[in-house]
């Protein structure tokens, strides 16, 4: 699996804050780890719509969107979110989720196709070894 | 624990603390450490009430007062904020915190495309003075004083209070709101901000000469600065404290330039300060902030009168601090800070519930956190004696040298040219987000130890905890109530008001006479804050990276 990882481009991710909350500190923190595992990321800074990210994503043409979420409206911005990629067809991107977000609520988010789910308190690199199985995961499928 | 940063010999011993600040401890304390730092107890101290507020503001402290309990609170609809207002109240909570959703927060209505599955969820929805009308129902606005957490638009939330006062017939002297309304650390720490800097700037200066320069709300306290959500950004605590002062500064300036004495403009302001980590640092970090601000607001500024030179405070929270694993651990968190918040004489705490990494706190948590703040009152002891750290070798070396911490941070502020500025580059958002990035890596390492994080884990999987649930229903609800809102209201009133808005705003007005009578019209936040997008323009975030 590593030889897979070093031969291949680097991850372009977007790390993205949706909706009107604006607590940044875990995005910000976790874009610096990205960053330092080698990544190219892409921060969308702070009130971002679920379409706003999406042309973004596609712009910018990423392997990875990593949204920030704290507000606890996780369920409804992930379900728009791939209404959106599906309607923009934006395809073959890895979706990964942190944040505020409790246990009882990953089953939903995996079952509508969230990659990766990191609560707050995951370590730094967990979430970043999380971003590149969902990467790999994506580009090997 | 937590906040310091220790190295250890292979017996595990500590050979070397350093607080966050940078401050380094020493073993054990005596005379020889204050001779070293030049205290002095005239100079340094004072008795409590006297100049330079050191040991408290009030001669007798917690004896003549104890402290008032806020916890932040609100969701839902304002029916059912006004319920749960109601308990805290009926539990001997001594005043309230307003917590509003993110659509009220950013000036959206309930029903706008942004605010969807938002309403109501962090807090209560705001659309007009008919929801301020319920949920302060049953509330006197003249015993009762409320923080209105909010901070782009602080000034619609307070023109709504005065017009729910005015609505009431209650004396407009007599109401005591305190709005957070301090838009540079939102913008810093927060997120929920509008309008460009120096626009947004004004706005808060606004409130604060409407209500306290020029004496219209004479009661109320127009600004509470937030050093607490700069910290939570990755401030140090003394980075907090010079960090909350400059911006207080940019704000004392702002409005003196309007014509008025330094004296007149900052009697009111308030502070809002958090505490998590050593506990030692955050009692000196208070004590040195309140002496600090006396001699800097006496020495640059000449004010005199005794009262405007008191840094008032709203110490707690700690949210950083609390942590997702072992979620019961946060209630003896919360009481450690709130021990810190007495020791540092705090005039107002607030805590947050041991909940708040899943959720906003249900009524079991919330009343956990207000019983912690009435234990340390009513049962430990801490109204015996005012200051009762004072006078300890460590103590008083720890806080003359918080004291040049903060001086130095601050000189730091000043080579960016002041908040405003150093905001607006995103220069403050740059170096607190790169010693967040630094704080986890220390974490990583084991350097700071977090206990349930990276000592002491459990690894049998998530606990369980009841948490609030939010109900759907709340926002269909008060969509409904705004829209029967527009039906009922005279929008002859509406479109007149939000016209003298505009006006003003063109004018470039104090905007408080025009938003009270918007208020008084049944203009909806998302009016009002429309008004003011279309003539301020929204902000571009800088870019930090």
């Amino acid at each position: 699996m590593p030889t897979e990882a070093t031969s291949a481009p680097p991850i372009r991710i977007l790390v993205a804050k949706p909706g009107l909350d604006g607590h940044d500190r875990g995005a910000k923190v976790v874009a610096h780890a990205l960053r330092d595992a080698g990544m190219e990321v892409i921060y969308s800074g702070l009130h971002q719509s679920v379409e706003e990210i999406v042309q973004a994503a596609l712009q910018e043409g990423v392997d990875a969107i990593g949204l920030s979420i704290m507000s606890g409206a996780h369920l409804p911005i992930c379900r728009r979110l791939f209404e959106v990629m599906r309607q923009q067809g934006l395809e073959g991107v890895a979706v990964v989720v942190g944040g505020v977000i409790p246990g009882q609520d990953i089953p939903a988010l995996e079952e509508m196709g969230v990659d990766g789910v990191f609560p707050g308190g995951t370590p730094l690199e967990e979430i970043v070894r999380g971003v590149i199985q969902a990467v790999q995961a994506k580009r090997g499928s | 624990m937590g906040v310091a940063k220790y190295t250890k010999d292979d017996k595990d011993a500590i050979v070397e603390v350093e607080l966050h600040s940078g401050i380094k401890i020493k073993p054990f304390y005596g005379p020889q450490d204050l001779e070293a730092v030049g205290f002095d107890y005239e100079k340094d101290l004072g008795d409590p009430g006297q100049y330079p507020f050191t040991r408290a503001l009030h001669p007798q402290g917690y004896r003549s007062r104890a402290w008032t309990t806020r916890q932040y609170s609100g969701f839902g609809t304002p029916a059912e904020t006004n319920q749960r207002w109601k308990l805290l109240l009926s539990q001997g909570q001594t005043g309230l915190n307003v917590a509003f959703d993110l659509p009220t927060q950013m000036g959206y209505d309930s029903d706008h495309p942004r605010a969807e599955g938002e309403v109501g969820r962090v807090g209560m929805a705001v659309d007009s003075l008919a929801d301020f009308e319920i949920a302060f129902e049953g509330i006197d606005l003249t015993r009762i004083g409320s923080g209105l957490t909010i901070n782009a638009i602080a000034c619609i939330m307070l023109a709504m209070y005065e017009a729910l006062a005015r609505r009431r017939g209650v004396d407009l002297t007599r109401i005591s709101a305190t709005p957070q309304n301090d838009i540079l650390k939102e913008i810093i720490g927060r997120g929920a901000w509008i309008f460009p800097v120096r626009p947004a700037v004004d706005l808060t200066c606004d409130v604060i000469e409407y209500a306290t320069a020029q004496g219209k709300l004479p009661r109320c306290n127009p600004v509470s600065v937030c050093g607490y959500h700069i910290r939570e950004s990755g401030a140090t605590p003394a980075q907090e404290i010079a960090f909350a002062f400059g911006i207080a500064f940019a704000y004392l300036e702002n409005v003196m330039a309007r014509g008025y004495p330094a004296e007149a403009v900052v009697s009111r302001f308030s502070f809002n300060l958090n505490i998590f980590g050593n506990l030692w640092e955050q009692v000196a970090k208070f004590r040195a902030a309140r002496k600090l601000w006396a001699r800097l607001l006496r020495e640059r500024y000449g004010v005199q009168n005794k009262k405007a030179l008191f840094l008032r405070g709203l110490f707690g929270g700690g949210g950083f601090g609390l942590t997702k694993a072992q979620p019961m651990n946060n209630i003896v968190r919360g009481a450690y800070y709130a021990l810190a918040a007495a020791l540092g004489g705090a005039q107002t705490t607030a805590l947050c519930s041991y909940d708040e990494a899943y959720t906003i706190p249900t009524e079991t948590s919330a009343l956990i956190s207000l019983r912690t703040t009435q234990i340390l009152m009513d049962e430990i002891g801490l109204r015996d004696t005012v200051d009762p750290l004072a006078g300890s070798y460590f103590m008083e070396t720890l806080t003359k040298q918080m004291e040049e911490k903060i001086l130095e941070e601050m000189e730091r502020v000043e080579k960016w040219g002041g908040m405003v500025a150093a905001v607006e580059s995103g220069e403050v958002q740059r170096l607190v987000s790169r010693q967040a990035y630094e704080w986890e890596l220390d974490l990583a390492r084991g350097e700071r130890i977090k206990v349930g994080v990276n000592k002491y884990r459990d690894e049998r999987g998530e606990a369980e905890v009841k948490l609030h649930h939010y109900d759907e229903r709340s926002a269909e609800h008060q969509i409904k109530a705004l829209k029967e809102l527009k039906r009922s209201r005279s929008q002859k009133d509406v479109t007149r008001t939000l016209k003298e808005l505009e006006a003003a705003l063109k004018k470039k007005e104090n905007l408080m006479p025009a938003l009270v009578q918007c208020c008084l019209a049944y203009a909806t936040v998302g009016e009002m804050a429309g008004v003011m997008r279309q003539e301020l323009g929204e902000m571009q975030e800088p870019s930090i990276f």
